[in-house]
This record gives structure tokens, C-alpha cells and sequence, in this order.
């Protein structure tokens, strides 16, 4: 943090390249000249064939775009990767262990380390979970947390995104057209496979199946439809998983039990891994207007007689406002260190502090604190001050709704642009899955912000992304 | 598998199939019309192609004169127009984006690169010989994609039911392409075999791809009693009723073995099937052609009605 050059993840400051990098810097070093501009080229025709697309809101030319892929892959070192998925699996231990005690006896809050009212008056908080006991006792089963580097061994936890995270197709396609695109780089370094995650996901979900399910459980993805800007992913995951891809109106509820409407009658249903919001799953529980989900799903659910997965509320555990406490809460229920950081965050709430963010909100960054995707957001180096005065407004109207952190250099990787190779900021979103053990998916996806100097990496606000390897030893 | 994804199935291959049909028909009558040399001969060729289509009344109701120009728009770019070629594209790929994991990714990968394709074209680009470079790419994109269907999807109740969208279309639409000009295929019109005819004859061979095999079939002159047989008897052309009619039968079939079950829809497509198998083109003209045609494409959408019905379409 602060004046000096962000960390570089493939070059030292003097210019000699890192030791993870060596392999792929002599490959580059001999490529002809054009090979780069041309495998570039060549990405976008193998991401556009395979129909690897996403939908940017408010964006009027069509629906489909293309995520920009770059061929520079970003390397991570074994014994980094050792901490860092060490230091993952303890955080969605204790969060997991958080929402049980938080939707059963509230120990957290009786003992006093998390105030009561940031929870329970907490728009997150789903009081129907209440005393609800989800298979294994675990809530959120599919995560993805946002990690940024700021230096050779400087990591933060900027989100643990435990609701119903997005992009990991992204990290199975970048490698698969990587393959494509570079063979032989893959023969001179050994990289650890993400292939597995599929597998890993289907068993993930077998293993959280209700308990009275006898034989192979019946899965299926519940998607919001085509014009949802995941689909890709959803008809993805499913079909990777042989799994059936359903919407709203395949499932129905009939005496506490989910069915899926089939050629051949209705056919029972196990586990539903749904990329529908909370408030979107069933009209009769949640939001009534909902065309998406499914009416009675919530109470079949509480019955015990279907898995959802993630579970509903898990929001409360990685709302902005209760992010802070992360490590309280990996002390509290595990009674270890948190072996990550989290980003030190600003509470406006407090009077001092809010003074504070606001003199200095040049420098900072302003999240809202249930916006996502880099909506809603500030960027203080890089805004102006008509949008600092904004946000300055806004912060005082409703402090409780954002948090402030300090702008973080966040790491840069040798990314392909128009005027050559360049440094770029990049973050990492490696995927769990949590059933009857934690399964970390080696690597994960890598967004890179493709203008100069830009932080925000989301592919809403023009990021891309990058194959991520992790080495083995 | 899901009724929806069954119904996402027998959709998508109808719309493949029918992108392919109205390129045919609209190159039938691009041709036609540069042939005629009388006046008015153009729209007259046009707006006849556009009868077999079934979509000249859609075309009446744009309020513009039929000419090259104006019709090979509406057929091919106009999205008002829900047989274009346009229309029937995205409907395919919508279909397709939908069962996703229920179709392979050959499938997947050549309807979609021909939607990526056919969207980069810029309409008033597309004149005389690109017009025709068009079509002629629209029927190969339809072979590519019954090529990567019939290569790589696996033999199962999805197979089944693109297969039944497939030839229910294609059935329709030689039933259709007869109908609208079963008055130059009556017996009487052999007698007479004027130039007109002797046009409107090949029109219906080229709209069912079959001018070049009637040869191999008939080595005959164009004959409207043959034409008529060679549509609707033939079992070894693949665009005649009783091959189409055979084939959704075998379908079906294959569906009951499937899931160990007969089912109505069974009963309506063995009916289908006996209509074209056990008779003549002598019973067919007794009868009457044009009563029998509207007698089979009846029967043929009731087959689509069945299905819905059986295996839960909605």
C-alpha cells in the first residue's frame, strides 16, 4: 500500500523474473515475433465457437459479449498456494460454523463479539432459517473468495462471496482453450489440474443429499433461464455434472416433496445446486411476485425432504458490515489465527472514522455494502470530484450502507495489450466446495482490469480474465 | 428428461429444417422470376413461391410490391416475418441455449457460429448472386448441423425427439409445396404440359430438391402424375410424405421402446403412416389430391398435438 510500484507477480524490481515465473519468461522470450497477437486472436475464436458469453446490464448492443481472455497465464508457486488454501479452508470452516450458531443458539452474539443488531436487523439475516438444520451442517457449500496480493507475501480477503459465487466456468474454459492455444508450455511446466472440479462439485453435492435418500441422489442446477447473465455457467456446470438443468416451472412441490416435470411423469428431486436468489426461490416464503422459483420449495426444504445448496441466509456471513468480524469469528469458533487478512475496513458509523473517510475519500474506496460487481462502487485515486462530492452525500445520509477501505496496490501480471506485453492488476477468486470435507479446485479465476491502471477487475466494468496456474512441486 | 427439454428438441430441429425449406423456396423463386418474360411475370412467380411458403399473407400485410428485392428481404432478413430464415435461426439457437446440456457441442457450436455468421450480414449487402451464395450457405449450415446431430448426439429420447421435429416439419412442408399447386399435378395436366406447366413443375422438384432425381427415378419426361407420386409415394426420396411419415413412425417406436410405452401420439402417427403406405396415386387422385393433402397435413399436426400431450410438453 501506498506510493511505491505495485508488486509485480513476474518481475522483482530490479527486473529479474520470480522464480515461478522463469519457465513461462523463456517461452515467451522465444516465440516468434506475432505468435502472441496471433494466439490472441486465435483465443477469441475458440471463447466466441464455444459460446462463452455473459450479459452486462443496461448495455444496449445485445445481450451476449465475450469476456476478454488474456494469453499470458499467472502463476502461483506450491508453497504459496499451501498457505493460501490453508488459509481458505479455515475461513469457510468458521463461516459455515457461523451460520449455524447464528440460525440456532446465537452464542456469537450472547458472548458479546459481534453486536446483536448488525445481525439480526440485518437485511441478510433470513429469520425462516431459524433453527433450520441443512444436511452435514453445512450452509454454504459453493464459494468463491475474492483474494488480492499486494506483495511476495502480503494477501487479503477483499469478499468471501458465500451466496451463489459465478466465474468458475470461466476457470475451466480459460485452461481448456490455454491447452488449446499453448501445448507445449504445459509440457515444460507442471501445472496442477482444475479439471477435477466438476467431479469434485457432483460428489460435493451427493455428499449433502438428505439423509433419507437412498441410492445415487437426483441433482439439478436451477437456473433463472437463458436471458440470465450466468446461463453460460448454468447450462455448464450442468452439463459437466450430468446433471439436469432445470427452471421454475420444471419443479413443483406436492406433500413437502420436489419434483421435476419429465417426459415421463414427475420424477423425485434430492439436491437442488441453484443459481436463483434467496428471494427469487419460492413465491410462497420469499418475495411473491417471483416467476423464478418455486412455490412450497422453502418448506420442503425445512422438512429435510431436499438439499438447497447454497443454503438460503448464508448472505449474513459475508455481508460487507459483518466481513470485518471474520476474524473474531475464526477465533471464536475455531480458536485459531485467521492465516489470512482481511482488508482493514473503515466503519462509517463511527463518528471519528467517518470523519476520517471523509477528508480522505480521494484515497479510498467506497463499497456499498450489498452492491456487487463493481456497481455502486468508488474508486478514490481514479474518480472526480463531482463523484467523490456524490459519494460524500451518500455516506452521510446512510453511513450503514458502505464500507471504506484504503485503495490497495493490488499486484500486477505481464498481461497481452495492443501496445505489447504490460503490467495489469490483477485478483484471484480460487472456488471451494464444502460437503463432507472442503475441496479447494487448485487455482482459480484470475481477473485482470485491461486499462492502464485501472483496479476494477469485475467483467461488468471492462476486466478480463487469465488462465491461473498453480505450480506443483 | 424434462418435458420442456423434449419440447426445446422437437423445436429446435423443426426450425433448422424450416430455415432450410424457405432458402430452397426462395431460390425456386429468385429463378423463376429472372426466367419470366412476361409482364408482371416476376411478382406473379414470387407471390406463388410465397403461397407454398404459406407466408404470403404475412407478406400482403407489410403493404410492399412484391419484387426481387422486397420478398428475398422478407424471406431471409425480416423478423416480423416468423418463417424467415432470420426468425428461424434465432428461434433454433434460443431453443438450443435452452437444453444446452441436453444437445452435444458440435450442435451447439454449429448453430451458434451459423447465428454469429448469419448476424454479421448486412442485409442491403445481400444482392443476385450473394443473394443466392446466401441461401445456398443457409442449406449447407442446415446439413452441417443434421451432420453434427446424427454424428455425435446419443441414441436416446432426445435423439427421438429432434428426429420427430425434424420430419414432422419436413412432411409438412412437401404436403404444402403440393397443396398450393395441386392443380398443375392433377391427370388433366399432363394433357396439356404447356410452358407453364412444364415451370410450375419444376418449381415443386427443385422446392423438394428433387429435379435432378426424378431423372434417376422416372428417366422420363416431367410428368404431373409422376411428380405427384414421386412426393408422396416414393419410400427412397427423403422428402416424400411416406419417408417422412416412416420416419416419424420409427421414432416413435424407438420412443415406446424407450420408455416401455405406447402411448397415443403411437396410434396417431401408425394412422399417419398407413394413409401414404397402403395406397396408389389412383386412390389418391379419387379421392382427391387436394382433400387428401389437407387430410395428411392435419393428420401430421396432430402428431405435434399428441406428442405435447404424451410426453408433457409446456
Amino acid at each position: 500500500m501506498g506510493d511505491t510500484a505495485p508488486f509485480d507477480e513476474m518481475y522483482d524490481a530490479d527486473g529479474t523474473v520470480r522464480e515461478p515465473y522463469r519457465a513461462l519468461a523463456q517461452w515467451i522470450d522465444e516465440q516468434p515475433e506475432k505468435a502472441l497477437s496471433l494466439m490472441q486472436a486465435d483465443a477469441e475464436g475458440i471463447f466466441r465457437r464455444l459460446g462463452i458469453t455473459f450479459a452486462v446490464y443496461g448495455s444496449d448492443e445485445g445481450t451476449e459479449k465475450l469476456i476478454p481472455f488474456d494469453v499470458i497465464p499467472r502463476i502461483i508457486s506450491a508453497t504459496e498456494w499451501r498457505r493460501l488454501s490453508k488459509g481458505i479452508e479455515q475461513r469457510v470452516r468458521a463461516l459455515n460454523a457461523f451460520l449455524y450458531d447464528v440460525y440456532h443458539r446465537q452464542e456469537i452474539l450472547k458472548a458479546g463479539r459481534i453486536p446483536e443488531k448488525l445481525i439480526v436487523n440485518n437485511a441478510a439475516f433470513c429469520p425462516d432459517m431459524m433453527g433450520v438444520d441443512p444436511a452435514k451442517g453445512v450452509y454454504s457449500h459453493i464459494i468463491g473468495v475474492d483474494i488480492v496480493r499486494v506483495g511476495p507475501d502480503e494477501f487479503y480477503v477483499l469478499e468471501d462471496n458465500l451466496r451463489t459465487p459465478s466465474g468458475v466456468s470461466y476457470m475451466l474454459e480459460d485452461r481448456e482453450a490455454m491447452m488449446q492455444l499453448a501445448p507445449d508450455l504445459f509440457q515444460r511446466i507442471k501445472v496442477a489440474p482444475v479439471e477435477t472440479y466438476p467431479e469434485n462439485l457432483r460428489r460435493t453435492l451427493e455428499s449433502v443429499a438428505p439423509a433419507n435418500v437412498a441410492g445415487t441422489p437426483t441433482i439439478v442446477v436451477l437456473t433463472p433461464g437463458i436471458h440470465n447473465s450466468a446461463y453460460f455457467e448454468h447450462s455448464f456446470l450442468a452439463d459437466q455434472m450430468g446433471a439436469q438443468l432445470c427452471e421454475g416451472q420444471d419443479l413443483f412441490v406436492d406433500g413437502g416433496k420436489v419434483y421435476m416435470r419429465t417426459t415421463t411423469g414427475p420424477e423425485r428431486v434430492d439436491v437442488i445446486y441453484r443459481r436463483i436468489d434467496d428471494d427469487f426461490l419460492d413465491p410462497l416464503t420469499f418475495r411473491p411476485d417471483s416467476m423464478l422459483g418455486v412455490p412450497g420449495l422453502f418448506n420442503a426444504y425445512r422438512a429435510g425432504n431436499v438439499t438447497l445448496v447454497n443454503a438460503p441466509g448464508t448472505g449474513i456471513a459475508d455481508d460487507k458490515a459483518v466481513y470485518t468480524y471474520v476474524p473474531q469469528i475464526i477465533e471464536f469458533y475455531l480458536g485459531e489465527k485467521s492465516i489470512l487478512s482481511n482488508v482493514p475496513t473503515y466503519n462509517c458509523t463511527d463518528e471519528d472514522q467517518r470523519a476520517y473517510v471523509l477528508e480522505h475519500i480521494g484515497e479510498l474506496v467506497v463499497k456499498e455494502v450489498h452492491g456487487s460487481g463493481g456497481y455502486g462502487m468508488l474508486v478514490g485515486p481514479t474518480s472526480t470530484k463531482a463523484q467523490q462530492a456524490e459519494f460524500k452525500k451518500k455516506i452521510e445520509a446512510r453511513p450503514d450502507n458502505y464500507i471504506v477501505q484504503p485503495t490497495l496496490a493490488l499486484s500486477t501480471c505481464p498481461t497481452y495489450v495492443n501496445s505489447g506485453i504490460a503490467p495489469r492488476h490483477v485478483d484471484l477468486r480460487p472456488y471451494v466446495l464444502v460437503g463432507d470435507k472442503v475441496r479447494i479446485t487448485p487455482g482459480g479465476l484470475t481477473r485482470v482490469a485491461l486499462t492502464k491502471g485501472s483496479l476494477v477487475v469485475n467483467s461488468s466494468q471492462g476486466g478480463g480474465t487469465k488462465d491461473t496456474w498453480v505450480l506443483e512441486d | 428428461m424434462l418435458g420442456r427439454t423434449a419440447q426445446n428438441l422437437f423445436w429446435l430441429s423443426r426450425y433448422v429444417e424450416r430455415a432450410e425449406n424457405m432458402a430452397r423456396l426462395l431460390e425456386v423463386g429468385y429463378k423463376m422470376s429472372l426466367t419470366s418474360r412476361r409482364e408482371g411475370g416476376e411478382a406473379e412467380h414470387l407471390i406463388s413461391m410465397m403461397q407454398a411458403a404459406e407466408v404470403d399473407e404475412a407478406f400482403e400485410a407489410t403493404g410492399r410490391i412484391a419484387d426481387v428485392d422486397t420478398v428475398a428481404h422478407f424471406m431471409v432478413f425480416d423478423e416480423g416475418n416468423p418463417s424467415s430464415v432470420k426468425s428461424c435461426l434465432m428461434a433454433a439457437r434460443t431453443n438450443a441455449r435452452s437444453v444446452r446440456t441436453a444437445i452435444t457441442i458440435d450442435m451447439w457450436q454449429s448453430l451458434n457460429a451459423a447465428w454469429l455468421e448469419f448476424s454479421q450480414i448486412k442485409p442491403r449487402d445481400v444482392r443476385g448472386a450473394k443473394l443466392l451464395g446466401l441461401l445456398q450457405w443457409v442449406r449447407q449450415r442446415s446439413h452441417e448441423f443434421r451432420g453434427a446431430l446424427l454424428g455425435t448426439i446419443l441414441r436416446n429420447d432426445g435423439y427421438a425427439f429432434s428426429q420427430a421435429g425434424n420430419f414432422v416439419e419436413r412432411a409438412d412442408n412437401t404436403a404444402r409445396i403440393l397443396d398450393m399447386k395441386y392443380f398443375v399435378l392433377l391427370p388433366r395436366a399432363d394433357l396439356v404440359g404447356g410452358d407453364l406447366d412444364i415451370q410450375q413443375w419444376t418449381l415443386i422438384l427443385r422446392a423438394a430438391s428433387a429435379h435432378r432425381s426424378y431423372r434417376h427415378v422416372y428417366h422420363d419426361r416431367y410428368k404431373a402424375r409422376n411428380i405427384a407420386d414421386f412426393l408422396i409415394l416414393r419410400p427412397e426420396m427423403p422428402r416424400s410424405l411416406v419417408f417422412c411419415a416412416r420416419m416419424l413412425n420409427q421414432t416413435l417406436e424407438s420412443l415406446a421402446d424407450i420408455y416401455g410405452k405406447r402411448l397415443d401420439c403411437h396410434d396417431v402417427v401408425a394412422d399417419l403412416c398407413a394413409m401414404v403406405e397402403n395406397t396408389t396415386m389412383d386412390e389418391v387422385f379419387g379421392k382427391g389430391l387436394h382433400e387428401f393433402l389437407t387430410e395428411f397435413v392435419a393428420r401430421n399436426n396432430r402428431v405435434t398435438e399428441c406428442l405435447s400431450e404424451s410426453y408433457n410438453f409446456y
